[in-house]
């Protein structure tokens, strides 16, 4: 039992290691797979910031704006991600964008609200000293309350990437998905289990090294925060 | 100076939180705010600095409404202090502190030789510079808080209740540590508080406002102990106001008893004599420093010296040329003799208080 | 306007409601799938949080796996099971129960946490038992944040619940892989409308729960 076990262990990490890399074709292994796989959700995860920021600041601005926006991402958060890759495939075809754009869609679920709640948890004794030390309204955004926010927004971050690296396997079903790739056409189309544990193990351990990444991040852009 | 024209904040739902308010606050005096939750001192301290606008009337600083101004660059020329001190969690204490200066375009190095300048004032170490708010305690946040509404200079510092979220020994330090800025400073200084003990050490002038904002009564501290307006003030102020007026009348008034003072060589017979009919008898060293009261029934008869008898401690002193009838009476009312010890700046005793000698001194203040 | 009349057109087909791949019927698995996936993990992931989350034994070792639980390509736990396991219901719902136990889990532990120690004080000063606090006080208290991660895991699990089409069983996904082999956009797109729909449901389901947990 014990020797099978090892034996099926064995196995898997011995076709990890003869399949990381091909030296005479570049797009064959895991590595090519796994690069893939860090481009499609970092690009993903930086574009979702990218919206997220904004519109988060528009939304603790304005705050009848908030709830229309968020029960809007909350419905498009519910688009199964199989159905958007597919619909995406008319526009993008293989392209990367078909994956990064649904899936930096599901990061707004995460992010915008992070954003917002950072914004506003903000003391009203802080805010209210910097009005009382003559900022404005713009000002007092962008030198107060946003930096006093990031610690919220990274963490709203550390959680988006987990789901974001969980979620790109799922653009294999379209022919993208990095690690998705090696778990589908290698490990399930041969009916082979080897890849599908190595490809699940690669995504866990890409997700874990961005979580540490971006506590270390954390550690050097917020100095001030109680730990 | 600034002025209140019949200032008013009346809310859409009804509620009035200041109703026509007239008053005046003197330049270079500190000018307690005080009274119950709900009084409107909070909501008129922040008419000064446009915090709230005035549903009514007007508030003037030197004459100009400031409503003439714009609010953002009034305020840069107002300090204010509030109770949690407001840091910037994101900034250094120097940044905090600087951050004012920074707001009307001095340059970097500048503001920060001004926020060191600053820290050293309000009794930081330099050494806390580069930390973050969050760790520093209560106390010092609130140090940090006074210096950044100092950092610009300006003559204006408004505090609202700042000192009430620190535990008590630190408030009466910061206490102290502002009335002594402020005998550096002269700034016109504006404090909110609930608690009339606080006001009365620190203002020059009290405005006592009552429940649904209106002006009580508007006085000297003192004036306001001896002759609260009406029940409402009196009650405010407390029942033991009597004894708290007397921190205004100095003890250099009494006239201390020497008789009964004996130097630690005398012998006990030759002291039992001396006494007459009083009961005590203080023992002091040969350099007049206080070493204990003897009573006279163990005295009669007896031929040792006072120094070597077992004597009852003296218990607290009071400092005749500094302080005030309130600490003379206190020492007198905790002496197990009865008596109060009042000594020089040095320590050495001048002579002794009876509870009948101060019950004279106080009955000729009451007249 | 094309897809939307199209779609239109797709929904009002009476042929569209009856049957073994009806509307009624793939709407029936889908929902039974997600129900079963949903209550496996609410069985196996409340207990464990409560127990977490009042004795502090194993908080953060239970807390650190779940968070990297939910790194777990679904697809691929999917497929393992079928290769282990072969086709049917089994993988799917592992594959739900995997993605659902890490939020339940998560917020059961981090609701129990969170009560108030002047609470517990309280509770225990009243003279109640370990179990009692539990009970009467932190699983009230915490009711909320379960329903909320609750809530999550639903929205999860019925948008994942598609990918049973993939392994050759029914639900509402056979829609979107069927459209996609038959290069049937409207079909596909209905198929997404339907699964929306049922995640609205689900969410608004939860706001009735959670006013009712009040």
């Amino acid at each position: 039992m014990i020797a099978d076990a090892w034996d099926w262990v064995a196995r898997v990490v011995e076709w990890g290691v003869t399949n990381w890399s091909h030296p005479g074709d570049p797009e064959r292994g895991l590595l090519p797979r796994l690069t893939e796989h860090m481009r499609l959700a970092y690009l993903s995860i930086l574009i979702g910031l990218a919206v997220a920021l904004p519109v988060g600041l528009a939304c603790a601005r304005w705050k009848p704006l908030y709830p229309p926006v968020l029960t809007g991402v909350n419905v498009l958060y519910a688009v199964p991600s199989i159905a958007l890759f597919f619909l995406m495939l008319p526009y993008t075809g293989f392209s990367d964008w078909t994956a990064i754009v649904p899936l930096s869609l599901y990061t707004l679920v995460i992010l915008l609200p992070n954003v917002v709640d950072g914004l506003r948890q903000v003391p009203d004794h802080v805010r209210q000293s910097a009005v009382a030390m003559g900022f404005g309204p713009l000002r007092r955004l962008v030198r107060v309350e946003t930096p006093v926010a990031v610690p919220v927004i990274i963490a709203g971050l550390r959680v988006a990437s987990v789901a974001t690296i969980s979620m790109v396997s799922v653009a294999s079903l379209v022919g993208l998905g990095g690690l998705g790739q090696v778990i589908l056409s290698d490990g399930f189309r041969r009916q082979f289990d080897a890849p599908i544990v190595v490809g699940i193990v690669l995504t866990v351990a890409l997700a874990f090294v961005t979580d540490a990444l971006l506590v270390l991040a954390q550690r050097l852009l917020t100095p001030w925060a109680r730990r | 100076m600034i002025t209140f024209e019949g200032a008013a904040k009346l809310y859409p739902d009804g509620t009035v939180a200041v109703d026509h308010l007239d008053m005046t606050v003197e330049t270079g005096q500190t000018t307690v705010f005080v009274g119950p939750s709900g009084s409107g001192k909070t909501t008129s301290l922040r008419m000064i600095n446009r915090m709230v606008e005035p549903t009514g009337g007007a508030v003037l600083i030197d004459g100009e409404d400031v409503r003439q101004r714009d609010p953002a660059v009034l305020r840069r020329s107002i300090g204010y202090v509030i109770q949690q001190a407001g840091l910037f969690p994101h900034r250094t204490v120097r940044d905090n502190i600087a951050t004012v200066p920074l707001l009307l375009g001095w340059r970097r190095a500048r503001a920060r030789a001004r926020a060191e300048e600053l820290m050293e004032l309000v009794g930081l170490e330099p050494s806390q510079a580069r930390r973050y708010p969050h760790q520093l305690s209560g106390g010092q946040q609130q140090r940090v808080g006074v210096a950044r509404a100092l950092a610009a200079d300006p003559p204006i510092l408004l505090m609202d209740e700042p000192f009430s979220a620190v535990d008590p020994v630190v408030r009466a330090s910061l206490q102290d540590e502002l009335l002594r800025l402020q005998r550096e400073l002269h700034k016109t200084i504006v404090f909110v508080t609930h608690d009339i003990d606080e006001a009365v050490r620190l203002g020059d002038r009290i405005a006592v406002f009552r429940p649904g904002g209106t002006l009580a009564q508007y006085d000297s501290p003192e004036r306001l102990l001896a002759e609260p307006s009406d029940s409402f003030v009196e009650s405010f102020v407390g029942y033991d106001r009597g004894v708290r007026r007397l921190s205004f009348f100095p003890a250099s008034g009494l006239s201390p008893r020497q008789d009964v003072v004996f130097d630690e060589g005398t012998s006990a017979g030759a002291a039992a004599d001396a006494l007459g009919g009083e009961p005590w008898a203080l023992v002091v060293t040969g350099d007049r420093m206080p070493l204990g009261w003897a009573s006279a029934t163990r005295l009669a008869g007896a031929d040792t010296p006072l120094g070597a008898l077992e004597l009852v401690p003296y218990g607290h002193t009071f400092a005749v040329d500094t302080d005030s009838l309130r600490a003379a009476l206190d020492a007198a009312v905790l002496s197990p003799a009865g008596r109060a010890v009042g000594v020089d700046a040095d320590g050495r005793v001048v002579g002794v208080v009876s509870q009948d000698d101060l019950g004279t001194a106080l009955w000729s203040v009451t007249e | 306007m094309d897809i939307l009349t199209g779609l239109v057109a797709w929904f009002a087909d009476p042929a569209q409601w009856t049957g073994g791949s009806g509307i009624p019927a793939r709407m029936g698995e889908h929902v039974y799938y997600s129900l079963l996936g949903l209550l496996l993990s609410a069985v196996v992931a409340v207990p464990l949080g409560l127990f977490t989350g009042h004795t502090g034994v194993g908080g953060f070792l239970t807390t650190s796996v779940a968070n990297f639980a939910r790194a777990l390509p679904t697809i691929g736990v999917l497929f393992l099971i079928v290769l282990a396991a072969g086709i049917g219901l089994v993988p799917v719902v592992c594959a739900l129960v995997a993605l659902a136990v890490p939020p339940i889990l998560v917020n059961t532990h981090e609701g129990v946490r969170g009560v108030e120690p002047s609470l517990r004080d309280a509770a225990i000063g009243m003279g109640m038992r370990g179990h009692q606090v539990l009970l009467r006080l932190e699983l009230p208290v915490a009711t909320p944040l379960i329903l909320m991660g609750m809530r999550t895991a639903a929205v999860q699990v019925v948008a994942t619940a598609t990918i049973a089409a993939y392994v050759g069983v029914g639900g509402l996904g056979r829609y979107i892989v069927d459209g996609q082999a038959r290069q049937d956009l409207t079909m596909m797109l209905g198929g997404a409308v339907l699964v929306v729909l049922l995640a609205v449901v689900t969410t608004l389901l939860f706001a009735g729960l959670r006013r009712l947990a009040r």
